[in-house]
């Protein structure tokens, strides 16, 4: 039995559905109701739904053999374990915006608002700049528009937010797509589970 | 009777304690706290970046000790090899939540020659200290003197060389495809890179895709090495749990040559690690080799111990009125029978498996 754990939301919907394509469908999951944990004996998985941001810890204890997670979570908490496959999925970037306005002549300390404390701290300590990082935990656009902060550092998909809201992207940081990350003891002991569904899923993303 | 009121952590010490000594290890005894300045110049080998510090009453920065090697390495006599091993508690601040973590380990140093004897014998006790725990193990091995004649070979510098570890570790093919592209590497070396994270598994097999990789002097040294060991281990009743994968990756500044970790059936993280050190041995001034490695028994609470449900196996309820001749003879029957018994006035929230009521005069 492979223990998956599935982001909430449209990315994990996305991911089910390929694996259902490559041979690992789980009828409970697609009805409509409150359970938390769906398994299918027949196909040797159990899935279950957590927030976006614990796939990674879910992973990295064990809890769950694979996993589906954004680059950026990755980013951020470095946790150890195995990213298996690109699924070129949940395609978007992580970048640095302000308003449009906005120029950093580097004279003061940069106010930087964000989720992703640690991508932020990395990007500017690389760049040898000076910041002042503001945690926030949602609606992170406005932070600039109030004035709490020069810059925001967050993930852009289309860009329409940023533009409704006259900010634009300065720089990008880097490129953000899901990933199927794997716990490192788990693929020890079920190596050859993993690693074919790794290749049936890898057949549904060309 | 001794062995079933230890606990699993225990069990394992005790078990371990008895095999280094078989091999000729020597018990090591470390103060618990060591000079900041140890750590501080090696703040990269320790595995967590948090260290404990507070003054002593001269005003010198100490460290609760977060590791057991460097202490070895310190103490060690130059040009003898030094066979340790150590059952000591480590002191960390874990990462993510910034708690103070004290962690039981035990673990063995090897100081002096590392020879292929030497290297050789190491790698098979950690297997042996794997299986300590639980037949259902794997101990993943691996050689970073291939991997550093490799990035020798590819020549792209620093930067490239500590990507690629990092992807390593990850089993990252699509990354190293990524990092290969952005620094224009040459097809072929790119191919052995590819040969390298995706080779794991049984020992023939992984030596035998990596034959044909080693061209250079450097790589086929490493290659001769690993298979010199290799060839010692497969004659090995456990050659079948070790495994040859270069996910297991450890600081290129300080590691060298062999290095390894261990996982068993049921825990979620590595219960064991280790590797040769001879460059931090370098860094450390010492003319010698090193090779060592650790078993973190924090990490076995509560593994393959089954709960029994129950707290002791008899209660004794007594009251004032309880014969007190009566209720000793009852208690001691019980521990003449070899059974767990509790006497007590109120049963509160025991579990027992029988109750004997001598309250009211035991009517």
């Amino acid at each position: 039995m492979i223990n998956i754990a599935l982001p909430k939301g449209r990315l994990g919907e996305k991911v089910y559905q390929k694996l259902k394509n490559a041979g690992y469908a789980c009828p409970s999951i697609e009805e409509n109701n409150r359970k938390l944990i769906f398994e299918n004996e027949e196909t040797g998985v159990r899935y279950f739904w957590v927030k976006p941001s614990d796939v990674s810890i879910y992973v990295e204890r064990g809890a769950a053999d694979i996993g589906v997670c954004g680059k950026d979570i990755l980013a951020e908490y470095m946790p150890d374990v195995y990213e298996l496959l690109d699924l070129k999925t949940g395609v978007c970037r992580m970048a640095v915006a302000a308003k449009k306005e906005f120029y950093d002549n580097g004279e003061r300390t940069l106010k930087v608002a964000t989720k992703f404390v640690n991508v932020a701290k990395a990007y500017y300590a690389k760049k040898g700049r000076q910041i002042d990082v503001i945690k926030l935990n949602g609606s992170i656009e406005i932070a600039p528009i109030l004035g709490l902060s020069d810059v925001i550092v967050d993930i852009v998909e289309t860009g329409t937010t940023l533009k409704e809201n006259d900010l634009e992207v300065k720089e990008t940081i880097f490129p953000i797509s899901a990933r199927l990350i794997a716990n490192k003891a788990s693929f020890k002991f079920k190596t050859k589970e993993i690693e074919t569904l790794t290749d049936r899923l890898l057949q549904q993303l060309d | 009777m001794t062995q079933a009121v230890l606990k699993k952590q225990e069990r394992v010490s005790l078990a371990l304690r008895e095999l280094f000594r078989k091999y000729g290890y020597a018990p090591y005894k470390m103060n618990k706290f060591e000079a900041y300045d140890l750590y501080v110049a090696n703040k990269d080998f320790l595995v967590s970046d948090g260290i404990i510090t507070f003054n002593d009453t001269d005003g010198k920065l100490l460290a609760l000790k977060p590791d057991v090697t460097l202490s070895i390495i310190k103490n060690a006599t130059d040009g003898e090899t030094s066979k340790v091993f150590y059952n000591e508690n480590v002191y960390r601040i874990s990462g993510e939540t910034k708690q103070y973590k004290e962690i039981m380990q035990v673990g063995l140093e090897r100081i002096g020659d590392t020879d292929v004897y030497a290297l050789y014998e190491t790698v098979y006790l950690a297997a042996q200290s794997l299986q300590a725990i639980s037949e259902n193990f794997v101990l993943d091995v691996s050689h970073l003197g291939i991997l550093s004649a490799l990035f020798e070979e590819i020549g792209a510098g620093e930067r490239f060389n500590g990507k690629i570890m990092r992807l390593l570790a990850q089993k990252n093919a699509h990354g190293i495809s990524e990092i290969c592209k952005e620094y224009a590497i040459l097809e072929k070396q790119k191919d052995k890179l590819f040969t390298i994270v995706r080779t794991y598994g049984d020992i023939q097999t992984v030596l035998k895709t990596l034959a044909p990789l080693c061209e250079s002097k450097a790589m086929q040294e490493a290659y001769n090495e690993l298979s010199a060991v290799c060839g010692l281990l497969l004659k090995t009743e456990l050659a079948e749990k070790i495994r040859l994968d270069f996910s297991v990756v450890h600081n290129m500044n300080y590691y060298n040559g062999f290095v390894f970790k261990g996982f068993v059936e049921g825990i979620g993280e590595g219960v064991l690690s280790g590797g040769q050190y001879d460059r931090l041995m370098a860094r450390m001034n010492r003319k010698a080799g090193g090779i060592g490695f650790a078993v973190y028994l924090d990490l076995l609470e509560g593994f393959g111990e089954c709960k029994s449900g129950f707290d002791v196996d008899a209660l004794v309820l007594y009251d004032d009125a309880t014969d007190l001749k009566t209720l000793a003879q009852t208690v001691n029957s019980f521990i003449a029978d070899g059974k767990s018994v509790n006497a007590l006035k109120s049963q509160g929230k025991i579990r027992c498996k029988e109750l004997v009521d001598l309250t009211g005069g035991g009517k």
